[in-house]
């Protein structure tokens, strides 16, 4: 049984059907990427599965569980993390702040241990701890919504355009900690229009056009792909 | 020494505002609502620390919990019932609906307790007396002033330092990615209202031991003057609501004195829409643009 099943959902916004019949899954342990282009419906699927969204029909299953009528903030707690398009750090509060929030679900006396580990992926994050959030960099808040994310010790963690606006460099740094929070066994589901590097580094992904799942196959295939390189990896 | 004097009634009446105002500026903050039905609330306070002390012979201090209790079950039912229904309506909608709970309010009073004013009785009596009776101050003036920078600076603290105050501050900023944290935003925003009720309470008892006029409109100018004093301080921000609440009181009171008994709300307001044309934010409030 895979860890998270999405069977058959459709998500509406008022009378726009955002999501048409989506289906997947994720194994336990497996890098997955949505790719697709603005509009796609990548982060209405991630959306839904946190429960920020419900769909109309079809279920999500996760670790065997019905996500369906689960509230957005007990969907943590099973083991999901998400964070979301834009990052939505919290602006005006500090980032040792934003980091407690992120743990707010879990046991005080984990916090010390749990934070040193994200400090350990992220160091720029410990010599800012008493800086407002909202003066860090656009990847420092990047790197800031991850850490915050990982506080609340996911099974699986999902990340909506990690890369989304930053230079190179910091790209190819997010996604070496991106590998690293795998490497360490979290299940990650990924959205990307970056589809070069998200492709290099996914077991398997699906390709979403208008709301619905077009393609899939192994990271690999996927680049290789005619139709991938035309429209995704730039020729 | 009539100056001082002018000073201290108007720090007083200000610590009243700001008491309510913090109220009104917490709310708005989490909830991002403005509830009319906030004044009506103090009144409600009023009433129940009247009736124990008046008719069950209750000393003043537990007719100050009994407040505290009603007022917040109070808060906690409007909230629940009237407003949290309309969590995906437009602000209009809600606006709309806090107006209504107000007249709700009052009227209910009219109804239980009557149109006759009710004089309250002085929970606190007695003057402080210096420079040979030239000045005297009331203590339930000091008594408020204190009490109005212990509740300022313990929800300073609470906002700051506990997990649950810094839960409501990442719900004032984004609910959605609160969601996200695993807190659970229709709670906090009951504690809220539950915090915002209790302190109105307290600002009844300490009003009406002020002013012992109590009547079913009692809470409904000094809510407007709050909501005022918050929004001239800046709303959503706890220390604009405190320095809105005292400026405003000040400046009633000095209007009242040195300019005229009439004329003290004009002034007010005057200076108000002053400030919001220099500081359309407030004074401690910040300027936010919204990012696209």
């Amino acid at each position: 049984m895979a860890m998270l099943e999405v069977n058959n959902i459709n998500v509406y916004y008022g009378s726009i059907h955002a999501i048409k019949n989506i289906s997947f899954e994720v194994n336990s342990g497996e890098i997955v990427t949505l790719i697709g282009a603005n509009g796609a419906g990548k982060s209405t699927t991630l959306q839904t599965i946190s429960g920020l969204l419900r769909s109309k029909t079809g279920s999500i299953t996760f670790m065997g569980k019905n996500l369906g009528g689960i509230a957005a903030h007990k969907v943590v707690s099973m083991g999901i993390a998400h964070v979301p398009e834009g990052r939505r750090i919290f602006q005006q509060m500090t980032v040792e702040e934003n980091i407690e929030m992120g743990a707010f679900t879990r046991p005080g006396n984990e916090y010390e241990q749990s934070v040193q580990n994200v400090f350990a992926h992220f160091p720029r994050l410990q010599e800012r701890r008493k800086q407002i959030a909202g003066t860090l960099s656009g990847g420092e808040q990047q790197m800031l919504a991850m850490g915050r994310a990982m506080m609340s010790k996911p099974s699986l963690l999902m990340l909506d355009e990690p890369s989304m606006g930053l230079s190179p460099i910091l790209v190819d740094e997010i996604f070496e900690i991106i590998k690293a929070f795998h490497d360490s066994g979290t299940t990650i589901l990924l959205v990307e229009q970056n589809a070069n590097k998200s492709l290099a580094i996914s077991g398997r992904a699906y390709v979403l056009e208008n709301g619905k799942i077009v393609l899939t196959g192994t990271g690999k295939e996927l680049m290789q792909s005619e139709e991938i390189k035309k429209a995704y990896l730039g020729g | 020494m009539e100056f001082l004097s002018y000073l201290i009634s108007g720090l007083s009446l200000g610590s009243v505002y700001a008491i309510i105002a913090l109220g009104y500026t917490m709310v708005y903050g989490i909830a991002k609502m403005l509830n009319f039905a906030h004044g009506d609330v103090i009144m409600v306070g009023g009433y129940i620390s009247y009736i124990a002390v008046s008719y069950m012979g209750l000393p003043g201090w537990v007719s100050v919990i009994a407040a505290m209790v009603v007022c917040t079950v109070l808060g906690v039912l409007i909230e629940g019932l009237a407003y949290k229904p309309l969590r995906a309506a437009t602000s209009l909608a809600v606006l709309i609906t806090a107006i209504g709970v107000s007249y709700f309010l009052q009227n209910s009073a009219l109804l239980i307790w009557g149109a006759n004013f009710k004089t309250y009785p002085s929970v606190i009596s007695g003057t402080l007396n210096l420079f040979d009776n030239r000045l005297s101050i009331p203590y339930v003036s000091m008594l408020t002033v204190v009490v109005c920078i212990v509740i300022m600076v313990g929800l300073t603290l609470f906002t700051s330092k506990t997990k649950m105050g810094k839960a409501m501050r990442a719900c004032s900023e984004d609910k959605g990615a609160a969601q996200l944290m695993g807190i659970n935003v229709n709670r906090t925003i009951s504690v809220t209202f539950a915090i915002g009720s209790a302190l109105a309470a307290i600002a009844g008892v300490l009003l009406c031991s002020s002013f012992p006029i109590l009547k079913p409109t009692t809470g409904s100018m000094p809510g407007i003057k709050a909501f005022t004093a918050a929004v001239f301080g800046g709303i959503g921000s706890i220390p604009g609501a405190f320095l809105g609440g005292l400026l405003l009181g000040v400046i009633e009171s000095f209007a009242k004195a040195y300019i005229s008994t009439q004329l003290a709300n004009t002034v007010v307001f005057a200076v108000l829409i002053i400030v919001l044309l220099v500081r359309p934010a407030g004074l401690l409030g910040k300027y936010v643009p919204e990012k696209v």
